[in-house]
């Protein structure tokens, strides 16, 4: 199994070298450069150009991957043109909150995708079933940024319930209920999707289940109805979901990216969508090899888990 | 699973919100900024969304009158101008300290203006000073004693004393700037009637009363910003209480902070003007009467009412109306007239030529500019040209707009926010401002009369002098239209009703060293 996991993350290091490459040339395709950005609207051609020298952005753009690429093997991302600071700290700060906010959702939309859709199996063409499979259509259909404003508007504008942005209270607070009063609107939006993916899967998973010969043997056993479905053909359907959820992991990590903005939530998320408007190169390069690379771990656990539960895989 | 969602929901809300949604607390005023500040060193930053945080931490060597665009002591108590308008001896404030303990002084003074000017400076990489120039008149920084320093310039330039006041000119700690470096931005110190508590990146910025600010120890206990970038996001707060204070209100917004009784709405017109440059160089805008008749014939009271919503005024020429004292009253903006268009088009022999009109997708100052680009197009097609729109994202379009618009485009939009009435048009309609020279008139206007009257008024000591070439040059510009004058923004913010003193000012700076919020 060490073999296996070593195997696999040796294997990611030449994709994050490809997406790191891939971000850089895109950076230098869309035109507008960071010291415009930096230098705002009185900025001169004359100083852009001597600040784009100064920044080393006027080296061809082969050699400043190269010199990123140095250095990060040094364990350094450079400093953000923008925020001056090193990269490093800032995305692993805004890593963190990404990872509560998505780990959240990751968790919620496993939870309650894998409940909808073992109901829905268990009671096929019966009503919980034909609830279940419309709430989870307009689950899968809304845009997850309108969903966000509209919780917003009912549960923190008219009821007062949940703040409306932030991480923390920015008075007191900072405690786990605070955090958690103020992960629960974005979570949820970040979640719904996904919830109805899994639940669809699961329900189709469960279905094909309850029909192999396996599950008439145990009910011809007589074991009771509960653990004939949860027993066996819940573990068994699990096979299946598992590398979807793995998927879907990646998917609300990608999600969080609206949802942060709409939320003002202190992740990734945000700080890209503010770095590529900025010309801020370094932190791009650097927040999208860090979303990268746990989108790699992601999808590795997710195979390992699915390996743990299916022998037949080692 | 409805029934379990809906039971979920509920408890989960009131297992969490079992203390009520708590208001902000008393004393201490939550601003909802646009963004998260570039830097805290005022030296280094070209954004009104830093100014507004800025403009409490720290004072300048002059200050705004309340309410005007007019400098007044602040940090210097007085000063005397040599006869000849090149030696500036400013009487220093002896009482002042900065907010890490190291005094006030005229060597605190010739450090900021060296760290910026001078390229040898040994803290001049802790930059860049992107508006410098503001100050690239002045030679040399003087210290004669203790408390009196003095500015030698290389010319005579008058809006020296209201650069003093624009943030660029606020007076750092240079004992700060020496303990951070390049990290100043983030540990900032001044003089100002609030002093820095904490930066939390993304989340907020505080800071808190200098019990011993020299004008006054002010109300609040504190301020803290918070950058909310989405702007339902920003009225969301603003509705549920997060926030005491919103800037930039949406037009679409306004209207419902109006209704509402909880809420102040504010507004307070700017120097600031939304104009198209025109090219001259080349293509129909060479003609004059093909430029005034784009000015006839958009409809600028529509853009102004409809697409902006009232939260702008129409442009009669290129200085706002908000420079008081140098505003040419007697301009009448361009009526809106398409017949008298078509006739100057006619009389001009245009040949129905496709005019390219470069459009930003956003930025600063810039309004809504692809509702505007589009209903400029609209206008201009009415009379029969053809407009063919480009559009660019802001840094890209900066990019292609400042270096010149030849061999590009007939037409750009553009928007400039200014604090001195000499800046914009030296900068951008005089002839040794074409962007070869370094300069920004990016339509290459060209008329030595203009530029003999911008001279005079640099150099003229006289207020009444200047405004008098300041009202001249406006009628001139205007005739020769190089622009499409469109529009004058207001600015706008929306409080609670808790907020009191609270006022813009018509330097779109957030001055809140009056500002209370006893509950």
């Amino acid at each position: 199994m060490i073999a296996y996991i070593a195997k696999r993350l040796l294997a990611a290091i030449p994709v994050l070298f490809g997406l790191t490459i891939i971000v850089f040339a895109i950076m230098a395709l869309i035109p507008g450069d960071p010291a415009q950005a930096i230098l705002g609207n009185f900025a001169t051609p004359e100083n852009v150009e001597k600040l784009n020298r100064d920044l080393g952005l006027d080296k061809p753009l082969v050699q400043q991957y190269f010199i990123w690429l140095g250095n990060l093997f040094q364990g350094d991302l450079g400093r953000s043109y923008m925020q001056n600071r090193p990269v490093l700290d800032i995305v692993l700060e805004r890593f963190n909150a990404t990872l509560i906010l998505a780990g959240t959702a990751l968790v919620l939309c496993s939870v309650l995708g894998l409940i909808a859709g073992v109901i829905s199996a268990v009671r096929q063409y019966g009503w919980a079933d034909k609830a279940i499979t419309f709430i989870v259509l307009i689950g899968i259909s809304i845009p997850s940024f309108w969903l966000g404003l509209l919780l917003i508007l009912v549960f923190a504008v008219n009821l007062r319930w949940f703040p409306a942005s932030g991480m923390y209270s920015i008075f007191g607070g900072g405690d786990l209920p605070d955090l958690l009063h103020h992960l629960f609107l974005p979570a949820l939006t970040l979640a719904v999707v996904a919830t109805g993916v899994i639940a669809r899967l699961t329900r189709t998973a469960m279905l094909e289940v309850l029909r192999q010969d396996f599950i008439r043997t145990a009910r011809a056993k007589g074991l009771s109805e509960r653990t004939v479905i949860y027993k066996h053909a819940f573990k068994a359907a699990l096979v299946t979901v598992i590398p979807v959820i793995g998927i879907q992991a990646g998917f609300v990590l990608g999600g969080a990216v609206y949802i942060e903005t709409v939320f003002q939530w202190p992740g990734i998320g945000s700080m890209l969508v503010t770095a590529i408007s900025t010309r801020d190169l370094l932190l791009v390069q650097g927040g999208v090899l860090v979303v990268a690379a746990a989108y790699v771990l992601f999808n590795l656990a997710a195979d390992v888990v699915q390996t743990i539960l299916d022998p037949r895989l080692r | 699973m409805k029934h379990f969602l809906a039971a979920a929901l509920t408890a989960a809300a009131l297992a969490i919100s079992a203390p009520a949604f708590a208001q902000t607390p008393p004393n201490v005023l939550v601003v909802g900024q646009i963004a998260e500040p570039k830097s805290l060193d005022p030296h280094a930053v070209t954004a009104v969304n830093d100014f507004r945080i800025l403009v409490n931490l720290y004072d300048g060597l002059t200050r705004y009158r309340d309410g005007t665009l007019e400098p007044e002591p602040s940090l210097a108590e007085s000063w005397e101008v040599s006869d000849d308008g090149t030696v500036y001896t400013f009487s220093l404030r002896q009482d002042v300290t900065f907010h890490d303990g190291t005094p006030f002084n005229a060597e605190a003074v010739k450090f900021n203006f060296d760290r910026m000017l001078d390229e040898d400076h040994p803290y001049h990489d802790t930059g860049p000073f992107p508006l410098a120039f503001y100050f690239s008149a002045v030679d040399e920084v003087t210290v004669i004693d203790e408390f009196t320093v003095e500015f030698r310039l290389g010319e005579p330039y008058a809006p020296f004393l209201s650069n003093l006041a624009y943030p660029t000119g606020l007076i750092v700690s240079p004992a700060a700037v020496m303990e951070h470096g390049a990290d100043f931005g983030r540990n900032p110190s001044g003089t100002g009637a609030y002093s820095f508590v904490e930066w939390e990146p993304n989340t907020q910025v505080t800071i808190q009363r200098n019990a011993d600010w020299w004008d006054g120890a002010p109300d609040l206990e504190g301020i803290v910003y918070r950058p909310i970038t989405d702007a339902n996001t920003r009225i969301a707060e603003m509705l549920s209480g997060g926030i005491d204070v919103m800037v930039e209100v949406p037009p679409d917004s306004l209207a419902q902070f109006r209704d509402g009784g909880d809420f102040n709405v504010y507004e307070q017109a700017g120097p600031h003007v939304w104009f198209l440059i025109l090219n001259m160089k080349e293509g129909p805008f060479a003609e004059k009467a093909v430029r005034q008749a784009a000015n006839y014939a958009i409809d600028k009271t529509a853009i102004v009412e409809n697409i902006l919503q009232g939260t702008a005024e129409v442009a009669a020429g290129p200085t706002p109306p908000a420079f008081a004292w140098a505003y040419n009253e007697e301009l009448e903006p361009y009526p809106h007239d398409p017949d008298r268009a078509r006739e100057l088009l006619e009389e001009a022999g245009y040949d129905g030529e496709t005019v390219t009109f470069y459009v930003t997708e956003g930025g600063s100052g810039m309004l809504d500019p692809v509702a505007m680009g589009t209903a400029i197009q609209a206008d201009l097609e009415a009379v029969g040209m053809d407009v063919e729109i480009e559009t660019y994202e802001w840094n890209t379009f900066l990019g292609r707009v400042n270096p010149g618009l030849e061999g590009k485009a007939d037409m750009a939009e553009m928007a400039w926010m200014t604090n001195d009435p000499d800046t914009l048009p030296f900068l951008a309609l005089r002839t040794a401002a074409w962007p070869e020279e370094g300069g920004f008139n990016s339509g290459y206007y060209s008329n030595p009369e203009v530029d003999d009257l911008l001279e005079q008024a640099r150099r003229a000591t006289n207020q009444d002098e200047r405004a008098e070439l300041y009202k001249q040059m406006q009628q001139i510009v205007q005739e020769d239209a190089p622009w499409v004058f469109v529009a004058n923004w207001k600015q706008n913010a929306v409080t609670t009703a808790a907020v009191e003193n609270f006022k813009l000012q018509p330097s779109f700076f957030l001055m809140l060293q009056d500002v209370a919020k006893p509950q």
